[in-house]
């Protein structure tokens, strides 16, 4: 111990500036790592726009798919993603609405209850790739539901099922107690209290989390050319309004279909540039669409947040 | 009067016994929902191994894990399943390289330095890099970053799994900060203030006693990335070239167990065939492969944890 001699004043200072000096450095390289994840970001949707510039137009959105670059559109792709974003919203919203209260409100606290959070934690995990097998072994084969676009909104909506169920259950959690006590005691049963205390309290953190369910399923391309999607459609579903009783129609249910994310990934597959730029303009439009959603999502969350004043 | 309570006694006992079967009705309806996520798994499973088992019939495992090609469609049929997962493998090194420095970077600025406000703000804007649907960074991938690459190595390939995994990277460093930035958040603040204390700097405190202290929740935030990397799909199928390629060599074109599954499924394979049945084979390792990770995961953060 006594081989060192204890620092003087002036170095202890040198010795704290220096180290002041490295707490900059730190500062800057957090900022330029920061920053230039949202420069690659904004240089992604630049550069798509840019591409794909000489595509955008009123002929690229009311086209079928062509085998001329100059005539291909995405009509067909955007009406199947449409209506297969339907399908998902249809099943994810209730089921998943549903599995939250049921783990939130009701669940008795014991094994089985586990069971079933772990299986949703873990299906959060699973790869996309895996959906699109489970479709194809079980909706495609077994179901025999073929390669339609209910096939493809039921996969999309378990995809999206963990992320529904989370964000419900964290709008559940936080509904204060005492609203619930409340209640409870004016004799409310608790499927009462539920329904007509804690969800509408909730509504805005499950449109959220349902928003962003959405916008991750609309980009998901692998489970549905898993299931065996087509990428030259050249017609429309059958359409799902009528004009005789019951003026709704279902058939287009159990139609081929081909979506945007696959048109997509078939025109940048092509070798011929001119497909490449029909790529990235519909590229353009996907990812303007996923962002719309997502700015929508953080702005019911914010707006939410404000209005609710326990 | 009497009368009156008495039935009105008695239909507010009807209504509550009827209310209390509505309950239970319910309740068993929400548990339906609830057993979707169980039915999901198991279905998963069970269809991975259903399928899995047919392909198994034809080819030995044995010869799945050491023979060194992976031709299901060709006239000569080789079903070693190395090639894909040297691939995957590969591909995911090299997005590790790229998100865990930036996710651990950025996560400890956000968390240890940046100003509420700008951290409020940045954090939904970063979430978006999550949000690109796979298939846009997959154009990025091939037409933007391989072309740059290729200004650098002149001799790359224009299929590689390098750019395939830099994008990947990128596409994973909100998931890595994200997770890391509430692992680190939830170190105690007087942990921060002993240190102060004892006259650390910021980064000091950052990285000897935040860091160290919050190490389980960095494992966690690594092993997610590492399952999002080891799944991901039209990145790959999109930069990386379809061809198995037993190499750990990143300027290389090859294949992974995702973009094999997508290339087989593209085609036409009949219901039944062996083609068909290898992609559930392939499926099933891909399973395993996350589910190795995430139980190497859940033994780090175990053997990390700190408890205050």
């Amino acid at each position: 111990m006594a081989a060192t001699a204890p620092l003087t004043l002036v170095e202890i200072r040198r010795g704290l500036a220096w180290r002041k000096q490295l707490d900059k450095v730190f500062i800057a390289i957090g900022l330029a790592a920061l920053f230039g994840c949202l420069a690659i970001l904004a240089i992604l949707f630049f550069d798509l726009v840019r591409d794909g510039a000489s595509r955008f137009g009123w002929d690229f959105l009311t086209s079928f798919p062509s085998r001329k670059a100059e005539n291909a559109g995405i009509l067909s792709a955007a009406v199947g993603t449409t209506l297969m974003m339907v399908v998902t919203a249809l099943f994810a919203l209730p089921v998943g609405v549903a599995a939250a209260i049921y783990l939130e409100e009701y669940a008795p606290k014991n094994w089985f209850t586990g069971i079933i959070e772990i299986n949703v934690t873990n299906l959060a995990g699973v790869p996309s790739i895996v959906y699109g097998l489970l479709a194809l072994g079980l909706f495609v084969y077994k179901f025999n539901f073929g390669q339609s676009i209910l096939t493809a909104g039921l996969t999309l909506a378990l995809l999206i099922l963990p992320i529904v169920i989370v964000a419900t259950r964290e709008s559940l959690r936080s509904v204060p107690k005492a609203i619930r006590e409340a209640a409870y005691g004016l004799g409310a049963t608790r499927w009462e209290v539920t329904k007509d205390h804690v969800l509408p309290y909730s509504t805005g953190g499950i449109l959220t989390g349902l928003i962003l369910g959405l916008s991750r399923a609309i980009g998901e391309t692998a489970p549905i050319i898993t299931i065996g999607a087509l990428s030259f459609i050249a017609f429309l579903p059958p359409s799902p309004v009528t004009g005789e009783f019951p003026f709704l129609n279902f058939e287009w249910l159990w139609s081929e279909f081909t979506a945007m994310p696959i048109q997509i990934f078939n025109w940048v597959s092509r070798p011929d540039q001119k497909f490449q730029a029909n790529a990235a303009a519909a590229g353009a439009i996907l990812l303007g669409m996923t962002l719309a959603m997502n700015a929508v999502a953080i702005w019911i969350r914010f707006r939410f947040r404000k209005k609710i004043n326990w | 009067m009497s009368q009156g309570t008495g039935w009105q006694a008695k239909g507010a006992f009807a209504s509550l016994r009827y209310r209390r079967m509505r309950d239970r009705i319910i309740e068993l309806v929400l548990l339906a929902a609830g057993l979707v996520a169980v039915f999901t798994t198991v279905a998963i499973v069970f269809i991975l191994f259903y399928e899995s088992s047919f392909f198994f019939e034809h080819v030995s495992v044995k010869d799945f894990l050491t023979d060194t090609m992976w031709t299901p469609l060709f006239a000569d049929a080789r079903y070693g399943i190395m090639p894909l997962v040297a691939g995957t493998l590969t591909v995911t090194g090299v997005a590790l390289l790229v998100a865990i420095p930036l996710g651990t970077v950025i996560a400890i600025y956000l968390s240890e330095f940046a100003p509420y406000r700008l951290r409020e703000t940045v954090k939904p804007v970063l979430e978006l890099l999550g949000a690109v649907p796979t298939v846009v960074y997959g154009y990025f991938a091939l037409l933007m970053v391989t072309p740059v690459l290729q200004k650098i190595f002149p001799e790359l390939p224009g299929f590689n799994m390098l750019s395939a995994g830099l994008v990947i990277g990128i596409m994973i460093v909100p998931y890595v900060a994200s997770v890391s930035e509430d692992a680190m958040r939830a170190v105690p603040r007087y942990m921060r203030e002993g240190s102060y204390a004892m006259g650390a700097t910021k980064m000091q405190t950052a990285l000897r006693v935040v860091v160290p202290g919050a190490f389980s929740g960095l494992a966690a935030a690594y092993i997610l990335g590492i399952s999002r990397a080891v799944g991901e799909t039209m990145v790959v199928a999109i930069a990386a070239g379809m061809m198995p390629n037993l190499t750990f060599n990143p300027t290389e074109p090859a294949a992974t167990i995702t973009a094999y599954i997508v290339q087989v499924s593209l085609g036409d394979l009949p219901h039944g065939s062996i083609g068909y049945q290898s992609i559930f084979a392939a499926g099933l390792v891909l399973m395993l492969m996350t589910l190795i990770f995430n139980v190497i995961g859940f033994f780090l953060t175990r053997r990390f944890r700190e408890a205050y």
